[in-house]
Parts: structure tokens; C-alpha cells; sequence
């Protein structure tokens, strides 16, 4: 049986781990390098089926800001995002907004997007 | 009017110092331009901030608010936003423009955040008419996020620091189209986690040692012709490339923004020690105003160190030590603090000339000899040195490549 050695850089966070993995061409038998248990994670997604978090502005009606910045609470199939930018793009929310606040529930599967600013009612 | 610290930014950095000389029982005023804090994180909404100081992974706004949340908490912390200052007077006044008018704030010490600003796309000299259609990386940023507007239908970055490749990524999920990405270094400006995932997962192209050779269109840009370039960046025939997009985005560089403040030391930023001190022993600096850092988390630690050395100023318990020159040697390209006081610890951040698989960093004065591996000259390297009583004028680091 040969095995496969590859280098992967983790997306996780800026920390960007080079991770060493080893598979026998089929399933993955180690892993190095990852200073955290996400690394894993990652790297099967990864083979699989890549994963991304959605972050994006969506309009904000009467608001200090036109736009409130958002982000999806958890990954998403890179595949997906596209379409699911086209219906984030029409969400228009009334202000004032809270750091947090979910914005709509269930983009994706359990997955909701949520608020990453509070915005304030214009003239406040 | 007067306050024991004045910060002058309102920032990470000028944040995290707000909040650390408040800590330490002196009255804070913060001085900030626009109308809300936060400073570059407000535009930065993609995530990557925070882990080494909130110890999570947080998006820019998000790093904001907690920090916000946290000075808001502070009863001795007065925000003065959209307030502008016009000058420092060396008898410790602070001038400053509101909707009041001008103002006068006096003060026991100062720390100053005023972080950095875009290197514009004119400064690189390159032919062409006065077209409509160019902007800078961070302003494109800024437009798309923050307020609405949209920059162009398609576009082409030029230069691969993170925030060209940010924007690479922002622009296409905006439906801009973006045509690739030049830099006309050998290697890219970025963090190789966003060659990734802002280019790779895009399929955006990164043409490398590319430069722009003539910008043309009528009125708005319509056409953007390239040249590939020798490690000399001088222009070589044959292989041009022209790109036909309505949009040019710069990514250039920043530079720390030293203005007004000019009679303070500096280079590209302001010259400080290990204890965040200027050329005035009053006045402190750190962040963005200082050196361009990668992360948040190192300009917020240096902000908490200048606000606390800043109080420690403004109650008279800190001892002005003799300063130690810091001096870039071989292949270090940026050098972080200017000068070491020798009675406190350090932390040197520094920046390679060019990429290394393996290097050993070196500071024979103090007996430091490290290996370091997968050198960028987009990551920064830290090291930390403890207070020391050796008698010497200069330090050198130096940056060894092993083969
Ligand atoms: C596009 C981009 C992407 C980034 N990505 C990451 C990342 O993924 N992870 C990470 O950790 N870090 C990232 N960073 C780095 C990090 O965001 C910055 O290093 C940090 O936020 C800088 O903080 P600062 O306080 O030094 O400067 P700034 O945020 O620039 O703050 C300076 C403040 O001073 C104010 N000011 C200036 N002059 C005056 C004056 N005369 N009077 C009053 N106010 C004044 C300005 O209005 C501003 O609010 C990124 C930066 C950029 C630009």
C-alpha cells in the first residue's frame, strides 16, 4: 500500500497551519502540524467538500449606515454561496440593529445569519 | 478643558489604550474623526480577527464592538467623535475641530493612534490620462461594505497585498467581475489564506512580476494594458497583456499616517521604544501609526501598552531610561520598536526582504539566535526579549537564510 504525504494550509484563521496529512489514497491515516482540533475539521471538509463562511453587508432601512455587516453562524458548501449571496442580497432590515441579532434563520440547513455591528436609528 | 490622557484615534489600538489608562485611575479622553470608532475594522467584515486576544474568531466589526463595549463600560473614558485634531502643541495642548469649533484640550501625556493610510495609485508615476474608474483597494472597500455604491462592472486589482485580494473576493460576490490580480514582486503581497480563499476558490488569476504599462479610456478607464517586468522591475517587450475592465483597484500599500504630528520622530511611522515612547517623552504611539501590523491582536497589545505607559506618564512613575538604537541588518525589511529602554521587555516585530524556507535570526548583543521556518515577507515575525542590563548602544538584528 503507498501513501499519499500532502500539504495543506488551514482557512480557519489567519494562524494558516501548514498541516501535513498522510493518506493511503483512500482515507486519511494522520495528521500534522494543526495547533488546534479545527485543523481536522478543515482538511476533511476540505477533500470532500469544501466549506465557507457567508460574509457580507445587507441594507438597512432608516439607519445611521445604509448597510449592516453580517456573517453566516457557521460554514456553508462553497457551492452554495453564490446563490445564497442572490438572496442575501434582497434582505432589508429596519434599524436599529444589535451586534448578534439574527437576521434570517436557516439560510443553510440550521444555519442562520446574524449581525456583526449594531446600527443605530438615523438621527438618534 | 483638560484630561490626565488623551488618545488621538479612535481605532484598535487607540481603543485598547483608552481602555488600559482608564484602568489605571486616570481621566481618558479619546479623540476620534469619524463619527463612529473602530477605525479600519468597521470595513474589514470578513473574519480573521481577534484570535490571539479575544481568543475566538471574530470579523472586524465584531472585534469593534467588544472592544467598544468594553471602553463604553469605563465611566472615566470620554469619546469626543467627529472631532478632528488640527494640532500638538509641545506645552501639552491638544487643539481639536468639532461642531463646536475649535477647542483646546490640555493634558498630562498622549498616546497617538492615528493608524495608516492608502499609498494612492498615482503615486506609482504610470502613464496615462485622468480617467474615472480608479480607486484604492480600501476605499472600493469602504463604497461596497459600508455605503452601497458599487465601484464598477469589472475590474482589475493591482497589487496582491491582503486588501487587493479582500476586495477580489468582495467585488465578485457583488457581481463585479474581476479579470486577475497583479503584483509586480516575484511572489504575492498577501497571506497565503487569502491567495486561497479570495483567488483560488474564485479562480481569479495572480499574474506575478506584472506591472501596469498605460492606463486609456475616454473619461472612464476601458482599458488596462500590462507588462510583464524583470527582477529590476524594468519593463520587458513581448508579453503584454491588456485587460478590458471599466475599473482599476489599487492595493499598493499603507503608510502610517504621521500627519499632523510631524516634529515627532519618525520614519515612515513614528520612531518609538519597547514602552510605546516617541522622540517627547509625553507622548506615546502605537498600531498602525507606528509600523503596519498584519493583526489586529498585535496592535491592540501594543495600544494597551501605550495607554498604560501613558499613565503611568501622567502620574509621574515613569523613569526616563536611556534608549537603545534597534537596527535592521541583514534581510530584515521593517523593524519594529525603533529603540529598546532596557529596563522593560520587548517584543521586536519584523518583516524579511524576501521569502526563505528556513532562516535563523540572529541578535549577537543579546545572545539571541532562533530558527525560523516558511519565511513571508507578508508575515511579520515576533520575538520577545526580556529586560536586560547589558551596556551597549546598538542592537542589530540580523536574518539569516539556511539552505
Ligand atoms: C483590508 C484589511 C484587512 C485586514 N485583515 C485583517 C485580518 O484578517 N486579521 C487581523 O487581525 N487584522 C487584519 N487587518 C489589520 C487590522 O485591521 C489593523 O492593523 C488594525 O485594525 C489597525 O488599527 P489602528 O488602530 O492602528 O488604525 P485604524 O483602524 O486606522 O485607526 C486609526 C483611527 O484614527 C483616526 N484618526 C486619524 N487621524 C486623526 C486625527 N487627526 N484626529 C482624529 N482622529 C484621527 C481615524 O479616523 C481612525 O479611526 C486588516 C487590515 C486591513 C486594512
Amino acid at each position: 500500500m503507498s501513501l499519499n504525504e500532502e500539504k495543506i494550509t488551514c482557512l480557519n484563521c489567519p494562524a494558516g497551519c501548514r498541516i501535513t496529512v498522510i493518506s493511503d489514497g483512500e482515507k486519511i491515516i494522520s495528521f500534522k502540524g494543526n495547533n488546534c482540533p479545527k485543523g481536522e475539521k478543515f482538511v476533511n471538509d476540505e477533500m470532500i467538500n469544501p466549506k465557507r463562511y457567508i460574509l457580507t453587508s445587507v441594507y438597512v432601512n432608516n439607519g445611521t449606515m445604509p448597510l449592516v455587516s453580517v456573517k453566516s453562524t457557521d460554514t456553508i458548501p462553497k457551492d452554495k454561496i453564490i446563490s445564497l449571496m442572490e438572496e442575501i442580497k434582497k434582505i432589508k432590515i429596519n434599524a436599529p440593529v444589535k451586534v448578534g441579532d439574527i437576521i434570517k434563520e436557516n439560510i443553510y440547513e440550521n444555519i442562520n445569519l446574524v449581525a456583526t455591528r449594531s446600527i443605530g436609528l438615523k438621527g438618534e | 478643558m483638560s484630561s490626565n490622557v488623551v488618545v488621538i484615534g479612535g481605532g484598535a489600538a487607540g481603543l485598547a489604550a483608552a481602555l488600559k489608562a482608564s484602568e489605571e485611575k486616570c481621566d481618558v479622553t479619546l479623540i476620534e474623526r469619524d463619527s463612529d470608532v473602530g477605525g479600519v475594522l468597521n470595513q474589514c467584515i470578513h473574519n480573521g480577527f481577534g484570535l490571539d486576544y479575544f481568543k475566538k474568531n471574530l470579523t472586524g466589526p465584531e472585534f469593534k464592538e467588544k472592544l467598544k463595549e468594553k471602553v463604553l463600560s469605563k465611566s472615566n473614558i470620554k469619546i469626543k467623535s467627529g472631532a478632528f485634531v488640527h494640532s500638538v502643541e509641545k506645552d501639552k495642548n491638544i487643539v481639536f475641530i468639532d461642531r463646536n469649533g475649535v477647542n483646546n484640550l490640555k493634558c498630562d501625556s498622549l498616546v497617538i493612534t492615528t493608524g495608516a493610510k492608502e499609498r494612492p495609485f498615482t503615486s506609482l508615476g504610470i502613464s496615462g490620462k485622468r480617467l474615472s474608474g480608479i480607486y484604492s483597494a480600501g476605499l472600493a472597500q469602504k463604497f461596497i461594505n459600508m455605503m452601497n455604491l458599487r465601484p464598477g462592472n469589472s475590474a482589475l486589482i493591482v497589487g496582491s497585498g491582503d486588501i487587493g485580494l479582500i476586495m477580489a473576493r468582495r467585488l465578485t460576490l457583488e457581481g463585479v467581475k474581476v479579470e486577475g490580480v497583479i503584483e509586480i514582486m516575484p511572489y504575492p503581497g498577501g497571506l497565503q489564506r487569502n491567495i486561497k480563499l479570495c483567488l483560488e476558490d474564485f479562480s481569479i488569476p495572480l499574474y506575478l512580476s506584472r506591472a501596469v504599462k498605460y492606463v486609456d479610456g475616454d473619461r472612464r478607464v476601458n482599458k488596462i494594458i500590462t507588462t510583464k517586468v524583470d527582477d529590476k522591475f524594468n519593463h520587458i517587450g513581448g508579453d503584454d497583456i491588456t485587460f478590458n475592465v471599466d475599473t482599476l483597484v489599487s492595493s499598493v500599500g499603507l503608510v502610517p499616517n504621521v500627519k499632523p504630528f510631524e516634529f515627532l520622530e519618525h520614519s515612515a511611522g513614528f520612531s518609538t521604544t519597547n514602552k510605546n515612547r516617541t522622540s517627547e517623552n509625553w507622548i506615546f504611539s502605537a498600531g498602525n501609526s507606528t509600523v503596519v501590523f498584519d493583526l489586529v491582536d498585535y496592535v491592540a497589545q501594543e495600544g494597551e501598552k501605550a495607554g498604560y505607559m501613558a499613565a503611568l506618564q501622567a502620574k509621574n512613575d515613569l523613569s526616563p531610561a536611556g534608549k537603545i538604537k534597534l537596527l535592521p541588518g541583514k534581510n530584515i525589511g521593517i523593524l519594529y520598536p525603533s529603540y529598546i529602554e532596557k529596563d522593560y521587555e520587548s517584543k521586536i516585530y519584523l518583516r524579511a526582504r524576501q521569502p526563505m524556507e528556513k532562516g535563523v535570526l540572529l541578535i549577537p548583543e543579546l545572545g539571541i539566535e532562533k530558527e525560523f521556518e516558511d519565511i513571508k515577507p507578508s508575515e511579520m515575525i515576533k520575538i520577545k526579549v526580556p529586560a536586560f542590563d547589558k551596556n551597549t548602544d546598538r542592537i542589530e538584528v540580523n536574518l539569516n537564510e539556511l539552505k
